[in-house]
């Protein structure tokens, strides 16, 4: 099995080093192999799990409730200017 | 007083008759942690500060008012928490680089409860960065240490919150556990660790690792204290949806109970007796069963056909809910840059990317699902024929530092005896069953979802009659 790393890694949004691209190139092919395992299980009649509780439909009333002040918003911020977070440029000029 | 030899119990007594104050109490603590976590790391933080404030607030409580005992459950009592857990104004990292200064602006609804209870809140512990693995050794902050032997691991992802609260450099430590976290540090260090049902105590603030797996626990000495904790932090949230509206019981009551473990049905998984699993501690496990035996319980053999399928099924799903869940950390809102995760999250975020990518959920995501849906079934079955399984916790004794680092498969499988339960949203307690020499040994109390209550009694039942808590770590 062979896995196309630098694809995982644009999907996945994480910058690697040619190390750790060879690296996970490495152990992911046989992480997934052990998986396999599973193909022995015939679930063609079995309901996937997503949740294991009983609980669908959980709302609350649509109502404004205390939030953090901007300035605790923004206090973790790396970035920031005029009360707002500072992003790279997205667009060229 | 001596907090060699102190629980959550007692600590409430003498403070309550006036032996000794909350600050002097929480100052023996802070002395203890200066003196050995050098070689412990089993906290990333340590809020000397904050701590003897808060102390001290809680010692002008006590002096002017008779009954806050009744009213603030856990007032006075030192921990640790968890660095996943939102602690108000004090920093929380995640056990990684890439938070490793940020300061978060409120607390999870578990924090609030327990501060609500009064507790004295003396640091942030060492953990698996965002708790990924199983022996601590995965902090990009370095490494905690075994106290019962240094030159092993103290489990994890909970590292620092079991070997804080081993070696008394606090009274009880909070923890999370979404595939082994709270129970196999617990089985570790000879202490009581609950991962509770699914939905139990709320998530709300705790940084997320897998949204359908985590769950909210602790660690703890005995199991009244584990008892008298989970009263607190256990109920409906409104800031999270998975939580039931499900009445939370007096614990603590439960134990005193006179009702014995006569006819208690006690199940004995064969798939969790298998080879490979080491000899010493499957006879222990086995020796605990027929301690219960004595008591008067009915042992009997049942099957849970799909253990062998839980570690695929766990790390397809998990690292699949890992992968969604740590894309918000992109270094814009707060944190650093994303290149700068550790070895592990990066080797997570990998695997759960490519199991959703398209071409490959069908074959990896879904069929885990519908796994996960017949390991669950497993579970369902077996508590029609019996009230609690016994297994054991973890397949080895602690290993060496280092043992299993290089192997991360090797490294997953220390989880096979406790993932399954995570699957299957179920509660578990680790309860202490002996020692292997100096090494401590660790069985699973495991029952059907919300019966936190009978574990409680059972395990209390088996520790008044052993007492395995009051063998300390020489450190």
């Amino acid at each position: 099995m062979k896995i196309d790393i630098k694809h995982v890694a644009k999907l996945a949004n994480l910058p690697l080093t040619p190390e750790e691209e060879e690296k996970y190139g490495k152990e992911l092919p046989k992480i997934l192999d052990y998986f396999n395992k599973l193909n022995e299980l015939d679930t063609q009649n079995v309901e996937p799990t997503f949740s294991v509780i009983d609980l669908s439909n959980v709302m609350r009333n649509d109502e404004v409730l205390p939030s953090l002040s901007q300035d605790e918003a923004l206090k973790n911020a790396p970035k920031k200017e005029n009360g707002l977070i500072k992003v790279e440029t997205i667009f060229k000029k | 007083m001596d907090i060699n030899n102190i629980t959550i119990k007692n600590a409430l007594e003498g403070l309550k008759n006036k032996d000794f104050s909350s600050e002097e109490l929480t100052s023996k603590y802070l002395e203890r942690i200066k003196k050995i976590d050098k070689e412990l790391n089993a906290f990333i933080t340590v809020d000397e500060e904050g701590a003897l404030n808060q102390a001290k607030k809680v010692d002008e409580l006590i002096q002017s008012d008779e009954d806050i005992f009744e009213e603030k459950k856990l007032i006075g009592i030192p921990f640790g928490f968890k660095d996943l857990y939102s602690t108000k104004d004090l920093k929380t990292t995640a056990g990684s680089k890439i938070i490793d200064n940020y300061i978060p602006p409120y607390d999870a609804t578990a924090t609030k409860k327990l501060k609500d209870a009064g507790v004295v809140i003396i640091g942030k512990t060492n953990e698996d960065a965002w708790g990924h693995g199983s022996s601590g050794e995965n902090s990009d902050l370095g490494p905690t240490r075994n106290p019962y032997d240094l030159t092993r691991v103290p489990g994890g992802s909970s590292s620092g919150s079991a070997a804080a609260v081993a070696a008394n450099e606090c009274l009880a430590a909070t923890g999370t556990d979404t595939g082994s976290s709270v129970r196999l540090p617990a089985a570790f260090c000879n202490l009581v660790g609950l991962k509770p049902t699914y939905g139990r105590v709320s998530r709300y603030g705790i940084i997320s690792m897998a949204s359908s797996f985590d769950t909210i626990g602790h660690i703890t000495k005995t199991v009244y204290d584990n008892a008298k904790i989970l009263e607190v932090t256990a109920g409906r949230d409104e800031f999270d949806s998975t939580t039931p509206d499900i009445p939370v019981p007096c614990y603590t009551t439960a134990l005193n109970e006179n009702q014995g473990i006569k006819g208690l049905r006690i199940g004995i998984s064969k798939e969790y007796y298998i080879e490979g699993v080491d000899k010493d501690v499957e006879s222990l496990t086995l020796k605990a069963v027929k301690h219960f035996e004595s008591m008067g319980a009915v042992v009997k053999n049942v099957s849970l056909p799909h253990t062998g399928y839980a570690m695929s099924c766990y790390y397809i799903l998990v690292p699949a809910e890992i992968s969604s869940n740590l894309a918000r950390f992109d270094g814009i809102r707060f944190g650093k840059t994303r290149d700068q995760f550790g070895n592990e999250a990066k080797r997570r975020i990998m695997l759960g990317t490519y199991v959703l990518s398209s071409g490959y959920y069908d074959a990896y995501y879904e069929k885990a699902a519908k796994v996960r849906t017949l390991i669950k079934q497993d579970f369902e079955n077996v508590f029609k024929e019996v009230d609690v399984l016994i297994v054991p916790s973890s397949p080895t004794l602690p290993f060496k530092i280092g043992e299993k680092t290089d192997d991360p498969l090797q490294m997953y499988l220390s989880d096979i005896f406790m993932c399954p339960i995570n699957i299957a949203g179920i509660p578990s307690l680790n309860v202490p069953c002996g020692f292997v020499e100096s090494l401590p040994v660790g069985m699973q109390i495991i029952g059907p979802q919300f019966s936190e209550e009978l574990l409680y009694k059972v395990a209390y039942k088996y520790e008044q009659e052993t007492e395995y808590y009051k063998i300390q770590p020489k450190i």
